[in-house]
């Protein structure tokens, strides 16, 4: 599903340059579930943007699909994110000024599905994370939780192949994170990759396969169950 | 275009900052305002000018003589000479380009006291001997009866046309000056007719409400000016211009009456296509002002709401952001922002359209209508088809607004814009 073959990059910040990415192979395959960690600074955040074509690589390959990412327009890069990819924020990101509804059909929107069509799908979607009571609600009067599952429910709708998480449960408290997490572990039994970036060791702990990034490179790539302690985590303590 | 959802967005990004809205909005509002204003104006200066014209004959012009200022043929300088009676015909006869000579001759004004009276009544007029022509060159409205003719003229008839003034001093109400005899300056006068001027922005020294028009050979013969002629009132054929026959009836004239043809203050003259000209050219001047002033006016407007467009773009970045992670498209995202900015634009424009509209409609609904004395202003009112041009221009301008933000709201990456705080 997500191939990337000695992908760098690096941020230019006045005349001295950054380099995030020190050259990532990686291979996700289609249904899995996998996190990402590493301290602040690892790159990981970047990564996920990158999967999620939200922000452009400067070398390597980057395949999507099968389909090698490159040299994409803005618009063609809405069009894929639109189609493949479902996106699920730290902050939530929801739009303050639409309720829950409008908000889980808004990438519907972008498809150009009718405003009737797609309320409709919304509602089904709302029901599936049990928000259907709180479907005219805007997102202020919800709490994290439920504004996370809200997220969730936007990011599906468009039926994507990849949901791309960064920091989700980063914002909510352990018995709310949990509910989330089973939530992305349900979806991902219906065949949905799930990419998550976390910091927090039980967060990713529920995942497949832990991807560890230090200093712009894979240190560690484990599938689950051998759940090594990160030394630099170990050290902080 | 006509997702509900659209609209809602504008709607709730215009309403969040109502004030701030209003004020972006009023300065297109005033813009188109001004403008409709000063094109109102601009119309009813224009109108009132050239109604007070009337059909003046434009391809005219008045000629008089004055004091040669050359010595000439052993005449010296500063020396009066009047034109003749043979000049009207040399006139004809060796200029081709003319189209109509109407002579005339001042009576004696009304500055010298009571000169016409009738029964008991008396009052001070202007008494001007005339051709028929003149009525094609300064032409009157026909009250009562007939102007001169011909006939009038040959057999040198004391007969006189009377301004409608004249006729309300002399006359009673309901009594009819048709066929009653006045006295001016001691002779008695047939009336046969009253006219109501129709130029009043052009006058020959005196009100022509308040004038007589009698035959120009008759006011030769009974107040003894000889052959005399005041000036001439002179046309050019319909396809040659006035000054032509200026030039070539001022050297004619020289020739006959011993002027050096390098005098060129021995014959005065006026020649109103000249003024006419002037006039529309001024009138253009005008206009191009109020254009540029207007249109000025409206890009201090337009581009106080692409300012304000940026900044709403501005603090909307994060939610862009959310749109575009979302699958929203740059064209998308552009198309929004100015449809937003053309909605703002148009409704300003369309409501300052409508407020200027309004308001020269009322002040010409409340002007004076301008009857018979001197107008400058008259029908200040707007052209639809440039109310359609300002009104397309504000739709156009509020694309060009939209336009800047638009693209600065996409040419952020939408990472970037995420981030934003």
């Amino acid at each position: 599903m997500i191939k990337f073959n000695g992908i760098h990059k690096s941020y230019q910040t006045g005349n001295s340059s950054l380099h995030v990415l020190k050259g990532i192979d990686l291979e996700v395959t289609s249904g899995e579930m996998v996190a990402v960690m590493g301290s602040s600074g690892s790159g990981k955040s970047t990564l996920l943007n990158i999967i999620g074509l939200l922000d452009v690589h400067d070398g390597g390959d980057y395949y999507l699909d099968g389909k090698l990412v490159k040299d994409l327009n803005e618009t063609k890069a809405a069009q894929l994110r639109n189609k493949h990819l479902g996106f699920v924020f730290q902050s939530f990101n929801l739009i303050s000024f639409k309720n829950a509804v409008e908000n889980v059909a808004l990438p519907l929107y972008y498809q150009g599905i009718t405003r009737r069509k797609r309320n409709k799908i919304a509602m089904e979607y709302l029901e599936k994370v049990g928000l259907l009571p709180w479907s005219d609600h805007l997102p202020n009067e919800l709490s994290g939780g439920q504004k996370q599952r809200l997220a969730i429910a936007r990011a599906l709708i468009g039926n994507p192949k990849v949901i791309l998480a960064d920091e989700p449960t980063g914002a909510l408290d352990s018995v709310t994170s949990q509910e989330v997490m089973e939530l992305f572990t349900q979806i991902n039994k219906s065949g949905i990759t799930i990419i998550i970036v976390t910091h927090e060791n039980d967060i990713a702990h529920q995942t497949q396969r832990i991807i560890r990034l230090h200093d712009g490179k894979i240190e560690k790539d484990h599938k689950n169950g051998h759940f090594v302690p990160h030394t630099e985590f170990a050290k902080t303590i | 275009m006509f997702d509900r959802d659209r609209w809602y967005e504008i709607w709730s990004s215009l309403a969040k900052n109502k004030v701030r809205t209003f004020f972006t909005a009023f300065g297109v509002f005033w813009g188109i305002f001004m403008l409709m204003i000063m094109l109102g104006s601009g119309n009813g200066l224009e109108n009132g000018i050239t109604y007070g014209m009337g059909d003046l004959a434009t391809n005219s012009v008045f000629m008089w003589t004055r004091p040669t200022t050359e010595p000439y043929k052993g005449f010296p300088r500063n020396r009066r000479y009047y034109f003749r009676n043979d000049d009207i015909q040399a006139l004809k006869d060796n200029i081709p380009e003319i189209g109509l000579v109407a002579p005339r001759l001042e009576g004696g004004g009304r500055q010298s006291g009571n000169n016409v009276i009738y029964k008991q009544n008396a009052g001070a007029f202007n008494i001007y001997g005339d051709y028929p022509e003149w009525n094609k060159i300064d032409p009157a409205e026909m009250v009562q009866g007939r102007f001169l003719n011909a006939n009038d003229i040959n057999q040198a008839k004391k007969v006189a046309v009377i301004g409608r003034r004249v006729r309300e001093v002399l006359f009673e109400k309901e009594e009819d000056p048709i066929g009653k005899y006045i006295r001016i300056r001691g002779v008695y006068f047939q009336v046969i007719g009253v006219f109501k001027p129709k130029n009043m922005n052009f006058n020959f020294g005196g009100d022509k409400e308040q004038s007589i028009h009698i035959p120009f050979t008759t006011l030769q013969k009974v107040y003894n000016y000889g052959n005399i002629v005041a000036w001439f009132a002179l046309t050019s054929q319909p396809d040659v211009e006035v000054s032509v026959v200026e030039q070539k009836a001022a050297r004619l004239l020289k020739e006959r009456h011993n002027v050096s043809p390098d005098d060129h203050r021995a014959v005065g003259s006026v020649n109103l296509e000249k003024e006419f000209k002037q006039m529309t050219g001024l009138f253009m001047g005008i206009n191009g002002l109020i254009w540029i002033v207007g249109i000025g006016t409206l890009m201090a407007g337009v581009i106080g709401i692409s300012n304000i467009m940026l900044v709403i773009v501005k603090e909307r970045t994060k939610e862009i952001g959310i749109m575009r992670a979302l699958g929203a498209s740059p064209l998308k995202v552009i198309t929004q922002i100015v449809t937003e900015s053309v909605v703002l634009t148009s409704i300003a424009g369309y409501a300052g359209l409508v407020f200027g509209v309004l308001i020269m409609e009322l002040i010409d609904k409340n002007l004076p209508e301008p009857g018979n004395q001197e107008t400058m202003f008259m029908h200040p009112v707007i052209d639809f088809q440039v109310a359609v041009v300002a009104l397309t221009i504000v739709v156009f301008s509020g694309v060009l607004a939209g336009l800047v933000p638009a693209r600065k709201a996409v040419s952020i990456k939408p990472i970037d814009a995420l981030r934003y705080e």
